[in-house]
């Protein structure tokens, strides 16, 4: 009762309320954007402006360095504006209703290419692997409602493995937010907890700030996806644009130089270790190619062997002898007795992910721990380490290298002979051998042929993942020199990445090979924007293998479900071949493993999107493994008990 | 009450291995006064499974546009620090400091208690207010409305006093707090 009568007390609020009620009953249809606005009795028609004006205003556009730098533009140009000025040439979306004018503002520029995708998850993804293949801030675009309900799945993606992106939603009118209007969400509400930021504009005079502000908070400190939401009425109104030097500076300055008392005493443990490993993981990509030649020095120079997470593959190169594969649930052998055995581990740019550290009471019980990362909270988060320092990864890592060479320290060369002896023994397990078959193809085998003949190709080259057995065998068969060319959803593990990545990867660099290892469950998940490829003539390879199963599950199943393979049958799949070719692009299968490596080579001279349906074996696993609640050295080679210690399994 | 970390002994992973004691910290905030500030402070708690005691907040530097929360919250040290971490991340959040961690800081909070009884019994609820030094606010023949303030500790006894006389209603502020001496936040 009383809050109702303070309403009513209220004469400006009672005022604004019936302006709400008039304006919505003027609208009548609800299914229908309308911006005729009613108050005080006399209708508005927004934009106020006429037509020529606007066109007038973007053909001055096209002449920047002549004006001075507050321009009066609509809030929809400021976007292309601040797009342009923050360096994105290409973004990812898909439009509606509330993004119309800013579609209208994208049809009369010239500085940035728009993608049209087939759903806002593949502009989510798009934009990820366009990111995580360039180092620069991914950009998307989608509409209010179902097209911002869409992209959370890639913002979610986007957070777990610290992408940075920008995503713009549309968004109803100010005057309809609150009224369940049509195709109205709550975004920003929604997307609270899957972004490192986001914001609600409800003024064009913040606008231009905001955009900027967005993408210095989406690739500064520990990256991520940032989402600006942007009501219709804002991108009609004017306002004048400030450019970024005009910009305010934001209080958000993250720390990136580590402490160098800190550094001296983590290269002091180091000096003096006799097991030492590094661990390191994606905050060395999102440190930058930089970050990734530092940190090659610094292992070179110490000599200490290095493994690295799913997400840090490429940061040190595979062919180098130092290198002990990836570690974790589906990590080698050697890696994780590394890591358990260790009594130095120098973690860099990871974060002790559960996937990587197993049970956590028997995670590297001897070691002493260093942790470098940029995230405050990722230190002493899940373990206990000895020596954290904050900072970028690779000012780190080149600190460390200073700090190392200054004072003319050396491994322990007794100690390490040994060390590297019983890592050698490890090694010697070979721990990703398969049993091949002439019959059937294995899918490591397929594989390992698709490794020689991207080797073969030369050219530069970007593989992505779905999710699955396949992605776990991608990274452990592939081949991984640089950084930047691995692009898989770690974190969150989504299904339905792999092809959208791509495609973004391929826009940012069209020369070169970019290839979806996929399964034949993921792949069907985002499967429409095969149609993307085509319109955008990118020849994107699709290297399916498919084992007509959602393998991943049917394993977990086989090993932990006492082999009730519950819905994870691949039932009614499509004949891929024939699904690429009515889509447009080319379609290929090998059954054989004789077929395998000509198919590889057709697919390989494509132009255009390739799907290659590769029939591998349908009850192969993924060896080795950590079962779930086990620590590093109780990982198992094969689901075959006699042959190994039965204490491991 | 701590944490739900603290019954993750389910999971297979086990939970970090934290030997630390749990107690409460009082928390200052200072975050940008701008829409939805309070809910992302407040989801990170329930996103991240912690357990929030007391919480205020209100704008406190209007020129600078900044708000103060002031939040009460248990955990070991090394679940404090991890939720001082995370709040410190958001990037509308200027300056987290741990008062109780700080040294010696004051706490005060206010509470309107409603007593409705009528002779002895209002008579009693009078006179203890007094020896609480808490004030009138409102009266009829039946009722008062005291206003007290205090530590949490003191507003405490107050109500369980007053449970025994009448109380019908509460409303408390929750702990607004601050460092002793000459130093700012
Ligand atoms: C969006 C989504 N839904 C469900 C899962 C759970 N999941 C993980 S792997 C997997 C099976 C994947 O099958 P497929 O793509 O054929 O790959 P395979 O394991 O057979 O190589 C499923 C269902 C997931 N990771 N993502
Ligand atoms: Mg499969």
């Amino acid at each position: 009762m009383h809050a109702h009568r303070n309403y009513v007390h209220n004469e400006e609020e009672l005022q604004r309320t019936s302006i709400v009620q008039k304006s919505r009953a003027a609208f009548g249809n609800p299914n229908r954007l309308c911006f005729l606005v009613i108050y005080e009795g006399k209708e508005i028609m927004t934009p106020p402006k006429d037509q020529t004006a606007t066109k007038a205003q973007t053909e001055q556009d096209n002449t920047v360095h002549a004006l001075p730098k507050t321009r009066k533009m609509t809030g929809a140009q400021m976007v292309m504006e601040a797009l342009a000025e923050n360096g994105v040439d290409t973004i990812f979306g898909y439009p509606g209703g509330a993004v119309l004018p800013i579609y209208d503002a994208l049809h009369q520029q010239k500085k940035v290419k728009h993608v049209l995708v087939r759903h806002e998850q593949g502009a989510g993804h798009a934009a990820e692997g366009y990111a995580r293949s360039t180092g620069k801030v991914g950009v998307c675009l989608v509409t209010s409602g179902p097209g911002a309900t869409n992209v959370v799945t890639a913002l979610t993606d986007a957070l777990m493995d610290s992408i940075p992106m920008v995503c713009i939603t549309g968004q109803v009118p100010t005057f309809l937010i609150g009224t369940d209007a049509f195709q109205e969400a709550d975004t920003t509400g929604i997307t609270r907890a899957c972004t490192k930021h986001n914001y609600l504009v409800r003024d064009v005079n913040d606008l231009a700030r905001i955009i900027h502000e967005a993408f210095h908070v989406a690739r500064s400190g520990r990256p991520g996806p940032v989402l600006i939401d942007l009501p219709k009425d804002v991108q009609f109104a004017e306002g004048p644009y400030i450019s970024k030097d005009q910009a305010p500076m934001h209080m958000y300055q993250p720390r990136t130089e580590p402490d160098m008392d800190l550094i001296e005493e983590a290269v002091e443990l180091m000096a003096s270790a006799k097991r030492p490993v590094f661990y390191t993981g994606g905050g060395i990509i999102n440190a930058g190619p930089k970050a990734s030649e530092a940190l090659v020095k610094l292992v070179r120079e110490t000599g200490f062997p290095i493994t690295s997470t799913l997400m840090g593959l490429g940061s040190f190169p595979a062919s180098d002898k130092q290198w002990l594969g990836m570690l974790g649930m589906h990590g080698t052998y050697e890696a994780n007795w590394a890591m358990h055995d260790c009594d130095v581990m120098i973690c860099i740019g990871a974060r002790f992910d559960d996937r990587v550290t197993g049970a956590l009471k028997g995670f590297s019980p001897h070691s002493k721990k260093i942790h470098i990362d940029i995230d405050p909270s990722s230190i002493n988060k899940n373990v206990h380490v000895d020596i954290g320092i904050v900072g970028d990864a690779g000012k780190a890592a080149e600190a460390m290298l200073k700090v190392w060479k200054a004072r003319g320290f050396k491994a322990d060369p007794d100690a390490m002979k040994t060390w590297n002896a019983q890592i050698d023994k490890w090694r010697d397990i070979k721990c990703l051998q398969y049993k091949n078959s002439k019959d059937v193809i294995k899918p490591q085998y397929a594989l390992e042929r698709l490794s020689d003949a991207i080797k073969k190709d030369g050219r530069d080259t970007f593989i992505s993942t779905e999710v699955g057995q396949h992605q776990m065998w991608a990274a452990q068969f592939l081949p991984f020199e640089k950084p930047n060319r691995w692009l898989t959803s770690g974190g969150l593990g989504t299904m339905g990445y792999g092809l959208p990545a791509a495609i973004g990867a391929q826009m940012a660099h069209p020369d070169a090979l970019c290839i979806d290892v996929a399964g034949e469950a993921s792949i069907l998940m985002n499967i429409q924007e095969l149609t993307t490829a085509v319109q955008y003539r990118l020849p994107v390879k699709i290297f399916i293998l498919n084992n007509q199963w959602m393998g991943m599950v049917r394993q977990w199943q086989e090993l932990l479900h006492g082999e009730r393979y519950s819905q994870s049958y691949s039932e009614s799949l499509p004949d891929f071949v024939k699904l690429a070719e009515a889509y447009g692009g080319i379609g290929l299968r090998a059954t054989t493993p004789a077929e395998l490596d000509d198919v590889i080579e057709k697919m390989m001279k494509t132009d255009k999107v390739t799907i290659v349906d590769v029939c591998v074996d349908q009850k192969e696993n993924c060896f080795p493994m950590i079962p779930s609640g086990k620590a590093h050295n109780e990982m198992i080679l094969s689901a075959d008990p006699s042959q190994y210690d039965k204490k491991l399994v | 009450m701590v944490k739900k970390k603290s019954d993750s002994g389910k999971s297979v992973y086990g939970s970090t291995i934290d030997n630390g004691v749990a107690s409460a910290h009082t928390l200052s905030i200072l975050v940008d006064n701008e829409p939805g500030v309070l809910a992302r402070v407040v989801g990170l708690y329930s996103g991240r499974g912690y357990n929030i005691e007391s919480l205020t907040v209100a704008e406190t530097d209007h020129a600078n546009n900044l708000s103060r929360i002031t939040i009460i919250c248990s955990g070991t040290p090394m679940v404090i620090e991890q939720i001082k971490h995370q709040l410190d991340r958001l990037v509308p959040v200027h300056r987290v400091t741990d008062l109780t961690l700080q040294g010696e800081h004051v706490e005060r909070e206010l509470a309107l208690i409603k007593v409705s009884s009528t002779g002895e019994k209002r008579i009693e609820a009078l006179r203890t207010a007094d020896i609480f030094r808490a004030r009138v606010v409102d009266s009829t023949h039946e009722s008062f409305v005291f206003e007290v303030t205090g530590s949490s500790a003191k507003v405490n006894a107050f109500i369980e006093l007053m449970r025994g006389l009448g109380m019908v209603d509460v409303s408390r502020t929750g702990v607004a707090a601050m460092s002793r001496g000459t130093k700012a936040i």
